[in-house]
């Protein structure tokens, strides 16, 4: 789960992270009385879920509260286009008003999960402000490495080390040893997956704050931070993906033609692959899960369709647990309801697999059987070129 | 002979008043798994379809023989289930519980080394984890412990290693002729308990397994590491496939590991450092069969 910039530095400061003073507003009248608040000159913040913001112009120094007003009228509602939102942009609903500060240094430290040695790492760079990933390709030696325990957080040597490793003196260097340790801390209790400052200020005045801050959440432990998990924009996401997870459908968007509904997440992928291989182009990534029932396969029908590039649909179901002859039911209901707008074709394998597709054959629907998941890939990609 | 699970291991389900244990539980004793009864905290003393249930994982296996355990628990408390079993010195415990929080398992995994550390300087054997968010291991024609239909396996030369289940069912269908010596879904999480060259070492070790499929998919590195580990240690043939070749960028398809990010964790560099490893890689997931019949054909 991903959380907005206001977002992700309220959670910071209640670990006492040192952020710039900010407010968040949704019009000029809001955005005016803000920029007063905090001394007149501030940052005007587009809040988006995308990096690249500053590039894009949804981030604008404002010299006193009227052009702070002026800049936030401007900035909500308008589509800000980065080199994360794609080409389609997204629209700027809310800002952050915040307090300009004067920067000393920009640097960079960031924290997620090393999966070779299963534990967090501490990724501290002294090049601020630029994509961690051009740093790694350009300079991999840019970048320090602090591997953390889990359990134990930041050691204070550890946050010491990264200090260092910034090359921070005197106020500063203490003050970063305590911002790397309670940051650590954050990181471990919200369940965190990811998080990056960049930058991460040191002021002229000696003071160590996060200017920006991204926060990426582990889905799965949402369950026990109910206060962050409101915290969710469904306006940053793909309609038919939040559509699909209210059915515990596991979908993705894709810019293809041929509609696939599979079950299983790595043969999802492959059956993408297979497309891919056969001359077409996937429309989307779905999982139905391990269930497969005829409800579930009517809402994923409905959800591949309301993707009108879609010119044909591949179901390829490998049925374990579930029985093929149940599936076939399914797709056979799911069909007469909601009438078969584009060819569809059917791959079943698995328990009672012939009796699934008898199922099938004597249902009067034009579905299309295939062997196999290369046979049935080559007739689905067929289908959608219309021949 | 196979790896880790056969006709000998005495398995208990945790969770196994649940729905999907009590399912679970007959399915693996239908297809002739011995399985000793069931964990579900506050019911031990009763019978739950013919199985015995117990309080704990270690009075399961004190009175019932345990040396194996299969975990339905629901994702917050599948970390403890995990610990239990380790704790009561359980040598096999496959979780299939999906959804388990990163953290729960760093802790988990922390938990698992002490308790191996013990285990091993009391002369005991350590605990080998399995999963979590995987269909489990199946040795065909002697034990089935996992989520996966047993009756398309049989017993067979070819030893499968996969991070997805149905992928996995994949393979096994595709290489009925054959049939397969232990398949084992590794699962499809950060943070796996037995990883892919844990499984290779093991195939490589076992005299039934003759040659190999694994299976991989997009995020992370283990497939890079199998492939050195392979280059370096495997003599038996290896067939691989990559899962997620036309997936995008920064998007999560279904496995909590599953994810290109910085870019890195790409199907085309798994394929690449496979394929210098001398791992014969498939483009198609429809081929994975056909070409392990062939280089199990062509083996010395």
């Amino acid at each position: 789960m991903k959380v907005h910039e206001y977002q992700a530095k309220e959670i910071l400061r209640r670990y006492g992270v040192p952020t710039p003073r900010g407010i968040v507003a949704e019009n000029a009248d809001d955005a005016r009385a803000a920029a007063k608040e905090l001394g007149g000159r501030v940052v005007v913040k587009a809040q988006i879920h995308a990096g690249g913001r500053g590039k894009g112009g949804g981030v604008k120094l404002a010299k006193d509260a009227d052009e702070a007003a002026e800049l936030t009228k401007k900035m909500i509602g308008m589509t800000l286009i980065t080199h994360q939102t794609g080409p389609e942009g997204r629209e700027v609903r809310k800002v952050l008003i915040e307090e300009a500060l004067n920067i000393d240094k920009e640097l960079y430290l960031g924290i997620t999960l090393d999966r070779r040695i299963g534990m967090p790492v501490v990724m501290a760079s002294k090049q601020g402000g630029m994509e961690i990933e051009e740093v790694a390709e350009r300079d991999p030696s840019a970048i320090h490495r602090e591997a953390i325990d889990g359990v134990l957080g930041a050691l204070p040597f550890q946050a010491r080390s990264v200090a260092n490793a910034l090359g921070l003196t005197g106020d500063a260097y203490k003050k970063c040893v305590d911002f790397v340790q309670k940051l650590m801390r954050c990181y471990i209790d919200t369940d965190a997956s990811l998080v990056e400052i960049n930058p991460l200020m040191v002021t002229k005045e000696g003071n160590v704050v996060a200017l920006d801050c991204k926060m990426n959440f582990d889905d799965n432990a949402m369950f026990r931070h109910k206060d962050m998990a409101e915290m969710r924009d469904l306006n940053e996401e793909d309609p038919l993906e939040v559509e699909a997870s209210k059915f515990g459908l596991n979908y993705i968007t894709l810019d293809g033609n041929v509609g696939c509904m599979v079950n299983g997440a790595g043969l999802a992928m492959a059956t993408m692959d297979i497309i891919k291989l056969a001359g077409g182009q996937p429309a989307n990534f779905l999982d139905v899960g391990g269930g497969a029932s005829a409800e579930q396969v009517k809402n994923a029908f409905r959800i591949i369709l309301s993707d009108k590039n879609v010119k044909a649909i591949l179901i390829n179901i490998f049925g374990g647990i579930m029985r093929c002859d149940r599936i076939a039911e399914g797709v056979v209901s799911a069909s007469r309801d909601i009438g078969l707008p584009v060819p569809v074709v059917v791959r079943l394998e698995g328990t009672n697999v012939d009796l699934g597709k008898e199922i099938l054959s004597n249902s009067g629907l034009p579905l299309i059987t295939a062997d196999g998941m290369w046979d049935a890939a080559q007739k689905v990609v067929a289908a959608a070129q219309g021949k | 002979m196979a790896i880790w699970a056969d006709k000998n291991t005495r398995v208990i389900v945790q969770g196994i008043t649940g729905r999907e244990g009590t399912f679970h539980a007959i399915q693996c004793r239908d297809y002739g798994t011995q399985v000793v009864g069931g964990v579900t905290p506050g019911k031990g003393g009763t019978t739950h379809e013919g199985f015995a249930v117990f309080n704990s994982v270690r009075e399961a296996r004190e009175k019932a023989g345990a040396n194996c355990s299969l975990i339905f628990v629901p994702p917050p408390f599948a970390a403890d289930a995990i610990m239990e079993s380790a704790d009561a010195g359980i040598e096999l415990i496959i979780c299939i519980t999906e959804g388990i929080p990163v953290n729960d398992m760093m802790r988990a995994h922390d938990f698992l080394r002490k308790a191996n550390a013990r285990a091993i300087m009391s002369g005991a054997m350590p605990s080998r984890l399995i999963g979590p968010n995987c269909p489990g291991i199946i040795t065909p024609g002697e034990a089935k412990i996992g989520i996966m239909p047993g009756h398309i396996h049989r017993p067979g030369p070819i030893g499968i290693v996969s991070r997805s289940g149905t992928l996995t069912y994949e393979a096994v269908g595709q290489t009925r002729a054959l049939g397969q010596s232990t398949a084992v879904g590794i699962g499809g999480d950060p943070l796996p308990g037995t990883n892919f060259i844990d499984c290779l070492a093991a195939f490589e070790s076992d005299p039934a397994t003759e040659a190999i499929i694994m299976i991989g998919e997009i995020g992370g590195s283990a497939e890079e590491e199998a492939a050195a580990f392979v280059k370096e240690s495997v003599t038996k043939p290896v067939v691989a496939f990559i899962a997620g070749q036309t997936a995008p960028p920064g998007r999560r398809m279904g496995h909590a590991g599953a994810i290109i990010s910085g870019g890195k964790g790409t199907a085309s560099e798994k394929m690449a450092a496979l394929k210098a490893a001398g791992i014969h890689v498939v483009e198609a997931p429809s081929e994975m069969g056909a070409k392990v019949a062939e280089v199990w054909k062509a083996r010395r």
